[in-house]
């Protein structure tokens, strides 16, 4: 049984903007969500911006119980629960059931327990006194819970998996839940993926030297994708959330269709042939990508637009070239192309599922949205694709296929094909 | 402390626990924390940590089990007053 897939509902929880509208107007504005953390330089960190996301804690009394919320410390829960309820909203569905949804599943990617709440678990523990930690640590700390707090809240009775893939994570969210549904397990999956890049873990990537080095006194120009200026990435805390569900259940309630998945891959570089922890080997990249495109039923000149990783350090260049390789186009022949990191940062298990946001409003108002910070292109970029590729303002047109990969630590790939929605296909 | 004062405490201990706020202004002894206050049976330990702050007293294990209603709760926290005056 093959079904067709499509998305029903978002919500977004970014640095650049909370809710649809507000990002919406962020991303066709071209505006950034980096700012400069004076802890951060108290810290004594090389890198001092961060993208954060305007949160007021005290809204999430909309999204769950006042008993809930007493005791709720974790940001990336919250984060991944308010995207979430968001796009549930969003598709029309209301939150409350009496009986189990057996039909829909959720398939939601997390990185790590949020360690500046888990902090307060250390003192008391180290100070012999765990027995006033309480009943509320476990499920924060556990690397599902931001899963189980949206299933809770919903009644979701299906698959609840909450997956883990670096930078890969959030399209590999919504990857397994397409195939879920595809497959016939499920007639609608809530995916996503949320990320809190918490003082600590921000700590060791800055001292990985991956983060930009310089721009701490211009945090909205620091990120810069594929200029020749790029210093490396700045990181970003947010959530994205899709609904997919199964087209003819969509149709039978008569929901609001944004876009269809028509495919995509997932698949590993094995870290062999210059692959390894940090860095993808070129050619799991240029495979997963053909891989995508080939179970979509699509060749290289059908993309009209590519959501690319691209984070803003050295593996740019690298990217191009195998986005070049594996859809067989170069120069002025290869599509337009765009990070979401230029305004936002990169939201690491985030990053897949926020731009996958950002590329479903792209199809449905028919817009592409700008690379900020990108007023001088890499020439090693500008070798291999037309600097026409390279939108720096808002372009409005009709988008019709876009592919959308992230690429991640343990040498992930993931791969997604996005196309507007035509009844007849 | 008179039953009647640590009842009224008990209230404001368990506002955050209970999803039935209404009854809470109602209750008495005979008040059952799980069954009327519908109170999650995991937050029991919760309400035991946040009584142990508030009054500055220990509650161990064995007195722990015995608080089900609001009258053994009563029971355990005078009880606990009381020794350490």
């Amino acid at each position: 049984m093959i079904n067709r897939v499509v998305v029903t509902g978002l919500g977004v929880v970014s640095p650049n903007g909370i809710g649809i509208p507000a990002f919406l107007h962020a991303i066709q504005n071209g505006i950034s969500g980096i700012k400069f953390i004076p802890l951060y330089r108290e810290l004594k960190f090389n890198c001092q911006l961060a993208g954060v996301p305007v949160f007021e804690w005290a809204d999430l009394k909309n999204y769950i119980s006042d008993v809930t919320l007493h005791g709720l410390k974790s940001k990336s829960i919250a984060y991944g629960v308010v995207a979430a309820l968001d796009a549930w909203s969003d598709s029309g569905v209301v939150y409350e059931t009496d009986e189990p949804r057996w039909d829909t599943g959720c398939v939601f990617g997390n990185s790590i327990a949020d360690t500046e709440a888990m902090k307060n678990v250390i003192f008391h523990v180290d100070n012999k006194d765990s027995k006033k930690l309480g009943s509320r640590i476990v499920e924060q700390a556990m690397n599902s819970g931001v899963t189980a707090y949206i299933s809770g809240r919903l009644g979701l009775g299906n698959k609840v998996v909450t997956n883990s893939a670096a930078c890969a994570t959030g399209a590999q969210s919504i990857l397994m839940g397409y195939e879920y549904i595809k497959h016939g397990y499920a007639k609608r999956m809530l995916v996503g993926s949320t990320e809190y890049v918490d003082t600590y873990v921000y700590g060791a990537f800055d001292s990985m030297r991956v983060l930009t080095r310089k721009g701490n006194d211009y945090p909205e120009q620091a990120s810069r994708p594929m200029s020749l200026s790029a210093g490396g990435f700045i990181p970003g805390s947010g959530a994205g959330a899709i609904v997919l569900e199964d087209l003819d259940f969509a149709l039978q309630r008569n929901a609001k269709i944004y876009a269809e998945v028509l495919g995509g891959s997932c698949n590993s570089g094995g870290m062999r042939s210059g692959g390894s922890m940090t860095a993808a080997n070129s050619q799991g990249v240029i495979r997963c990508i053909k891989h995508a495109l080939e179970n979509s039923g699509l060749r290289g000149q059908n993309i009209d637009l590519i959501s690319g990783h691209l984070t803003a350090t050295n593996a740019d260049r690298q990217e191009i070239q195998n986005w070049s390789e594996a859809l067989h186009l170069s120069g002025p022949d290869f599509p337009l192309i765009n990070s979401l990191k230029s305004m936002v940062g990169h939201c690491l298990t985030a990053a897949g599922a926020i731009e996958s946001v950002a590329t479903i409003l792209q199809i449905a108002h028919k817009f592409i949205h700008p690379n900020i910070n990108l007023d001088d292109p890499n020439p090693e970029i500008t070798s291999i694709i037309s600097k026409d590729c390279l939108p720096v303002k808002m372009i409005k047109k009709e988008v019709n296929i876009v592919a959308k990969a992230n690429f991640g630590f343990g040498d992930i790939n993931s791969c997604l094909i996005f196309s507007k929605f035509n009844l007849d296909k | 402390m008179t039953r009647l004062e640590i009842l009224e405490e008990l209230k404001i201990v368990f506002a955050p626990y209970t999803p039935n706020k209404e009854m809470l202004h109602s209750i008495n002894e005979h008040t059952d924390i799980i069954k009327d206050l519908k109170i999650n049976s995991a937050n029991l330990v919760d309400i035991i940590i946040d009584a142990e702050n508030k009054y500055h007293i220990e509650i161990d294990n064995e007195s722990a089990e015995n608080m089900v209603n609001v009258g053994t709760c009563i029971d355990v926290i005078s009880k606990k007053l009381e020794s350490i005056k």
